[in-house]
């Protein structure tokens, strides 16, 4: 009977009241939320802005004080001149050996602390021992331990066994202190995979090396790709290891860039001060775009989760 | 007939929890056992200390014969499938099938032959070539049954292997491992908390509780003739009618209020005192019928469930709530006076202190 009733109305089109999808409407929330937004990165973006155009200016054009102006003349000379040729106390090579020795630095210690923190995490999450845990909560509590603390010990630890201020003593310190973060990266990745695959590859017949290989570590490759970002743009940035640890052979940009700067002797070049840091920040900021989208997904699905 | 898998005095404790204690069990070869229990029962640490993915704490595991306490899964002639399927995602299904025989560095040759046995009996040739995310839950369970065929083991462990498909799905599969099974004729030890699957299944049904077996039988005997509560209210669905009484002599005092002759009732250790009467729903007839039963009494039908096949009521005896089955096409409905019936010699009694059958 009441079927009777509605399909008339039904058949005829003639339901009244909201049909379908609801319409979109611009509120004035959404203008804020939009407003906000947009002044937000035009307030974030302003000093990159400033560094650009000043790194691209001529000194006298500089010195007339339009922070925000286009350049009149474009010069790419201080980009050259921070690259070859600014000067670092009585060195005059500019960015260029603090480039490579970035480079040698963060190409060691990427695949060394990775490789470590894989091993630990595969480790404490399937082969469990007793006291696994105990030194999985050390490790943790390592990465609250701040890294002043350590730095003196850390000092005489490295001399005494000659290596201190050498690239190997610098990629021994990054792998230490990178190991916390990682360790943590990767046993939470391989604690949120089912047991039961190891369990499979343990009746199958796969030992503590075969199953990493063979099962786990083909399976690891998105942690590894967040693992690299996080240890590559760690490292590339890292000042305070690099002075200290490095030794002068092997000053990473960081701290050239930082000699470039504060040289006292002559005139500010701010055009050549710029050029300097934005290729120093390069590197991370190209890893950044990308690996952006890996980058959230990873520490969305390994950090936080578990 | 020779055994294949013996435990003898098997415990297994997690720090002070005991999780299984001095536990015997008997496989006979070619024996499908299913081992079926409430979760938390011990029933997949079991299967697990089989397979030797956990170390026991105390007692023996025997295989084929050969002491393997102490070995290593692989060495221990076993096959495993899993209730997740555990396939190695980033391998096809032929590396899935074969993992283990390269592990083990077998020729070629005999791997290729044995992969190709495999998936003619799983019928799962044509999708040798694709990843495990490219399956449907039925097959990737089907490829992880062959991940434990191509192994050529003496013994199959499943660890709930159905429960995380679909109804139907799982019906399937269901016929299809007892299939394997004629076909096979390995032993095989079956862990499950599907009722269903464990009838079906199994030769012998171990139903366990808080690690212990309680009755290892074959589902005739288990569903029939249960040893105690816990058992016969396990099993069925809907599950056993129980009236509690007094017991004296052959009689079943009912809060005073009925007294049920239990006359038919073959006592295996008759014990006066508080007792319980079993009595499944199907055990007992409605109308015409129950007037041949040897016990019969009035009630009023308060709920009818139909189920398709058949009509499950709840009635109240005495101030007892119990269910019946009746044919699909005896009318039943609320507030209607029927007469039920039903004969003591197919029930079950038992102790109501011990719970043990009397």
């Amino acid at each position: 009977m009441t079927t009777e009733a509605i399909s008339p109305g039904l058949s005829a089109g003639t339901l009244s009241g909201p049909r379908g999808p609801k319409p979109k409407t611009v509120t004035i929330g959404r203008i804020g939320v939009y407003a906000f937004l947009i002044i937000s990165a035009v307030f974030f973006l302003m000093p990159l802005w400033v560094m650009i155009v000043t790194s691209l200016k001529t000194m006298p054009e500089i010195r007339e004080g339009h922070l925000f102006n286009w350049p009149a003349l474009l010069t790419f000379d201080p980009w050259l001149k921070a690259w070859d040729t600014a000067c670092t106390g009585r060195d005059c090579n500019g960015l260029k050996p603090g480039f490579w020795n970035s480079v040698k630095i963060t190409a060691l210690s990427v695949p060394v602390s990775i490789v470590i923190a894989m091993i630990n995490g595969y480790a404490l999450s399937f082969w469990k021992y007793k006291g696994s845990e105990l030194l999985f909560g050390i490790l943790i509590f390592g990465a609250f331990v701040p890294f002043q603390v350590v730095i003196y010990p850390l000092i005489i630890g490295l001399s005494k066994v000659g290596l201190f201020a050498t690239l190997p003593g610098i990629v021994v310190v990054h792998t230490i202190f990178g190991m916390p973060i990682l360790t943590l990266l990767y046993r939470n990745f391989f604690a949120s995979l089912p047991i039961e695959l190891f369990k499979a590859g343990r009746v199958d017949g796969a030992g503590f090396w075969g199953i990493f290989f063979r099962i786990m570590l083909p399976m690891s490759v998105p942690i590894t790709i967040v693992a690299i970002i996080l240890q590559v743009t760690g490292i590339w940035n890292d000042f305070l290891f690099g002075t200290v640890f490095a030794g002068r052979e092997n000053m990473p940009m960081t701290v050239q860039l930082n000699n470039i700067v504060t040289t006292t002797t002559g005139t500010r070049e701010y055009n050549v001060n710029m050029a300097a840091t934005i290729l120093t920040a390069a590197v991370p900021l190209v890893v950044y775009f990308i690996s952006g989208k890996w980058f959230v997904r990873g520490i969305a699905a390994g950090a936080v989760k578990g | 007939m020779t055994t294949s898998v013996s435990i003898k005095d098997l415990s297994l404790n997690f720090g002070n929890v005991k999780v299984l204690e001095s536990l015997d069990l008997e496989v006979a070869q070619g024996e499908f056992i299913v081992l079926l229990g409430p979760s938390g029962c011990g029933k997949s640490t079991l299967l697990n200390c089989i397979a030797g993915l956990l170390d026991v704490s105390d007692g023996q595991i025997f295989i084929s014969g050969k002491n393997v306490t102490w070995d290593e899964p692989k060495d221990r002639g076993i096959g495993m499938v899993f209730q997740s399927y555990a396939l190695y995602p980033q391998m096809t299904v032929e590396k899935n099938l074969s993992f283990g025989l390269r592990v083990a560095r077998m020729p070629k040759a005999e791997v290729d032959a044995r992969v190709k046995r495999a998936s003619e009996i799983l019928q799962i040739e044509p999708l040798l070539q694709r990843k495990p995310v490219e399956l449907s839950g039925g097959q990737r369970q089907r490829v992880a049954i062959g991940r434990a065929l191509v192994r050529d083991v003496d013994v199959f462990l499943f660890d709930e292997p159905l429960s995380n498909l679909d109804a139907k799905l799982r019906n399937d599969l269901r016929i299809e491992i007892k299939r394997l099974h004629a076909r096979l004729k390995n032993t095989m030890i079956y862990v499950t908390h599907d009722q269903i699957e464990a009838m079906t299944l199994a030769d012998r049904i171990a139903i366990m509780k808080n690690g212990v077996i309680q009755q290892l039988a074959d589902p005739h005997t288990i569903y029939n003739r249960p040893v105690n509560l816990f058992v016969a209210g396990f099993i069925g669905s809907p599950s056993m009618n129980f009236i509690k009484g007094d017991l004296s002599g052959t009689t079943l005092s009912v809060d005073g209020q009925a007294n049920i002759p239990l006359g038919n009732y073959q006592f295996a250790n008759q014990t006066n005192g508080a007792s319980i009467l079993g009595i499944r729903p199907e055990h007992i007839a409605v109308g015409e019928e129950a007037r041949k039963m040897p016990v019969q009494m009035e009630s009023e039908i308060e709920i009818v469930e139909p189920m398709g096949a058949d009509t499950v009521a709840w009635t109240k005896i005495a101030g007892q709530s119990l269910t019946f089955r009746a044919a699909a096409e005896v009318h039943l409905e609320p507030g209607q006076k029927v007469l039920i019936g039903f004969d003591p010699g197919r029930g079950s009694v038992f102790n109501a202190a011990s719970g043990n059958r009397i």
